[in-house]
């Protein structure tokens, strides 16, 4: 009989993640992400599977037991909100500087500075667009409802370890908060430190066994030469990725008058503005990228042909908006509708943005 | 005068040898200054770590600073962490791989200044780790600023006429701070500025290995070393100096274990 | 068929269980549930409330403007749901501290005197339970046996033995019940 549980957005990750293997988590609590330490430290992951959970003394503290654990092949992950996040922020450009893996979830709350624990979409910039320093990408997946929550667990780690490169799960209050049913995978065994010998012992850090050279992870490169051939072979990395990872879907999308294009819970309200929309007769389509990086620009730039106007939905200023135009490149009109502060749009609003600003505007 | 210098292997034939160097210590040129106490500390970091048969189980963990390229001359495997975080770095190693060895090598502005939630939390954990702690006063890497272990009345770039403790602060013995933790099991405070420190110092950095072994809480082992360059001096000036001043200040011996 | 229900009041009346229950029911009844909670630094004492969702299909926004049901046991929450309730839709209220009545002649409207009940069985905590009947009772919108598997997948095992206490509970709610305004 398939795992049917209710659970919150948080809890299923803190779930997903023990069941999938995941050798340590290391977190510090802020709303309205919490219940991911709260659920683990009540698991007691370490009795069911081995794995570690700690409560470090900051987020910068938890990002950095992350890139240790991770730089030894273990599979590692951290979550926080927005504030927290922009404190990660250093530990994540040494971890895709020193290329680790590892899943870091953002359960997203308005901002900026301390702004409100309401939830919010305005990290898109800071995730999707970098934030750290340098030159890097993250994988970033975006679920919409608590079964992806769970899903893409699994999913950030098999992408992270494929391209050595950190995975993050971009979520917000509302998905983390939310109960919903989820269906929850199969427990899946921890690797054991000869396999991780095996698999990564190529790069990963676990004591230089059998006269093997010493392995080193770093991110320094302190010639600009051999640093500039270091940022070309990340970039080759990100060009493999953004032609191979991009993940979306479509949604009334046959031959719709007008797109919507959304994500996490914002597409879950536009999916609701659809039906209003059809009640009055407006044929209107939703695209919901599940990967933010890689962005899905080719298939927005194919509908972008078959629509009269394109409506990007966030709960921010407009953040995501500019990636759909350059995706559009000017075919079509593409305007932006969202609340922000911790304000969530009610399909209502968001329909009648549709029809003030695309069809009417 | 060139026939009279006897190549290495020469002297090793006549059974004259007197000192090999370790093999967890590799060929690379160190970056340090002539006369920095970086190289002896490191070297006998390496040794204890080849004595005591920990080659295959060690993962080092480098700071920011003067010794951020430490992972270049210890032939172990090494993480380069960032500025501050070394602690808790090591702490995320030894959590997922509790029976490896695993130590942090940091100078004082990257534990006492930036790094001093981390370091401090990760000594009260009692994590299972081996912290070495380079004190010499100063910053080096960027050219001889501030540290939070500089000396009052001692000049830096950014104190140039010497730190006033009124306006800067008083030095920060943060030592002593670590040996008050009930998560430390062993803490001390070496120099290698004279050969028979150098002798105490590796015994100290031994002891510590041995108790991390035992999985008995961490083990802190601070050096007072020097920096001609930061302090603008000679390397004899500079070991007199530390002699008479720094010593003063940061008095030698095991503050705990 | 698709029910949307705002349940609120004040942080320690149970609100949130009692969606979390109703979300449980819709579950073993094979439906689509959603809950979504109010959340924040009003824990006890300060408002809380929840959205649930029950549905034979994909949910879509979580987040709700109007309900079909409107559950409200305080003042604050009548002031600010009244009007969120659709055209015919319910509103069902515990009548103890309300001071301004619901008004509205477009919905049905149902009482439940639920803290005075749960003061009759010496036990605050079965309030909620009252309230739940109460609507069961109004709207069955999940059947009841299915109502006790929900108390069960979500009460800690450490708390089953209250589950008759529950259920006794519920009933009270159903026969206690009383119409104000039907259409």
């Amino acid at each position: 009989m398939e795992d049917v549980k209710l659970m919150k957005g948080n809890e299923a990750v803190a779930e997903a993640a023990i069941r999938a293997g995941v050798d340590a988590y290391f977190g510090y609590p802020i709303t309205p992400q919490s219940e991911v330490i709260e659920y683990l430290m009540a698991e007691e992951p370490h009795k069911r599977t081995g794995m570690v959970v700690l409560q470090a003394e900051s987020e910068l503290a938890a990002i950095n037991m992350v890139y240790g654990a991770a730089a030894c092949g273990k599979k590692v992950m951290t979550s926080s909100s927005s504030p927290g996040i922009s404190l990660k922020q250093e530990g994540i450009s040494y971890i895709a500087g020193s290329e680790l893996p590892c899943l870091i979830v953002d359960v997203v709350r308005g901002g900026p500075g301390l702004g409100t624990i309401q939830p919010s979409q305005a990290d898109y910039f800071q995730m999707v667009k970098g934030g750290g320093h340098g030159d890097y990408r993250l994988i970033v997946l975006a679920p919409s409802t608590v079964q992806e929550m769970a899903d893409f667990v699994e999913l950030g780690f098999e992408l992270a370890f494929k391209y050595r490169n950190p995975a993050l799960i971009l979520s917000d209050g509302v998905i983390g908060q939310m109960m919903e049913k989820v269906v929850l995978p199969p427990q899946k065994e921890r690797l054991g430190d000869e396999e991780i010998d095996k698999r990564y012992g190529s790069w990963a850090t676990t004591g230089k066994k059998n006269g093997r050279e010493r392995n080193i992870i770093t991110s320094l490169e302190l010639k600009p030469e051999r640093q500039e051939a270091h940022n070309l072979h990340l970039q080759a990395k990100y060009k493999e990725i953004s032609e191979k990872e991009v993940r979306l879907e479509k949604i009334n999308c046959e031959n719709p008058d007008y797109l919507f294009v959304a994500y996490g819970s914002s597409a879950r309200i536009c999916q609701k503005a659809i039906q209003l929309a059809e009640e009055k007769g407006i044929k209107a389509g939703l695209l919901r990228p599940i990967t933010l990086w890689p962005f899905p620009s080719k298939e927005i730039n194919k509908l972008a042909e078959q629509v009269k106007g394109i409506l990007v939905v966030e709960m921010s200023a407009g953040q995501m908006v500019e990636d759909v135009k350059l995706a559009v490149n000017g075919k079509v009109k593409v305007e932006h509708f969202g609340r922000f502060g911790g304000m969530v749009h009610s399909p209502d609003e968001v329909l009648e943005a549709l029809e003030t600003k695309i069809i009417g505007g | 005068m060139a026939e009279n210098i006897l190549t290495p292997e020469e002297i090793i034939k006549r059974g004259e040898l007197v000192f090999k160097k370790t093999k967890l210590m590799t060929d690379n040129e160190l970056s340090y200054c002539p006369g920095c106490g970086h190289g002896v500390a490191h070297r006998i970091t390496m040794e204890v770590i080849e004595e005591l048969g920990l080659e295959e189980k060690t993962i080092g963990v480098a700071p920011v600073g003067c010794s951020v390229l430490a992972y270049e001359f210890m032939n172990v495997d090494m993480q380069e962490a960032a500025h501050g975080r070394a602690p808790a770095v090591a702490t995320g190693i030894k959590r997922v791989y509790p029976d490896k060895t695993v130590f942090t090598y940091q100078g004082d502005g990257d534990l006492a200044a930036i790094g001093t939630a981390e370091t401090l939390h990760a000594c009260n954990r009692g994590e299972n780790i081996t912290i070495i702690f380079i004190n010499n006063g100063i910053y080096g890497m960027t050219g001889g600023q501030m540290a939070p272990t500089t000396l009052p009345g001692m000049k830096s770039s950014t104190s140039p006429y010497g730190r006033d403790i009124n306006m800067m602060g008083h030095p920060l013995k943060i030592t002593e701070l670590i040996a008050m933790l009930p998560g430390t099991v062993y803490v001390t405070r070496q120099a290698v500025h004279k050969p028979g420190l150098v002798r105490k110092a590796k015994k100290a950095i031994k002891k510590a290995f041995e108790l991390q072994q035992e999985n008995k809480g961490t083990t802190f082992v601070e050096i007072v070393s020097n920096c001609n360059s930061g302090w603008k001096m000679t390397p004899v000036d500079a070991n007199n100096w530390l002699d008479k001043h720094m010593l003063d200040y940061y008095p030698l011996g095991d503050l705990k274990g | 068929m698709t029910e949307e229900i705002i349940i609120a009041g004040f942080g320690g009346q149970g609100v949130l269980s009692m969606g979390k229950i109703l979300a449980y029911s819709g579950i073993m009844e094979n439906k689509e549930v959603s809950w979504m909670p109010s959340y924040g630094p009003e824990m006890r004492g300060g408002t809380a409330n929840v959205a649930v969702i029950i549905s034979d299909e994909r949910i879509s926004s979580p987040i709700l403007q109007n309900f079909d049901t409107a559950i409200i046991l305080n003042q604050q929450s009548m002031d600010k749901f009244e009007s969120g309730v659709k055209p015919g839709g319910l509103l069902l209220y515990d009548p103890n501290g309300i001071i301004r009545h619901p008004s509205r002649k477009d919905i049905n409207i149902y009482t439940v005197e639920g803290a005075a009940e749960a003061a009759k069985q010496k036990s605050s905590k079965t309030f909620n339970m009252i309230i739940l009947g109460a609507y069961l009772k109004i709207k069955p919108v999940v059947k009841m046996d299915n109502v006790l598997k929900g108390l069960k997948k979500s009460l800690p095992e450490r708390h089953h033995h209250l589950i008759p206490m529950n259920e006794k509970a519920i009933k009270i709610g159903m026969d206690k019940v009383k119409e104000v305004n039907k259409l």
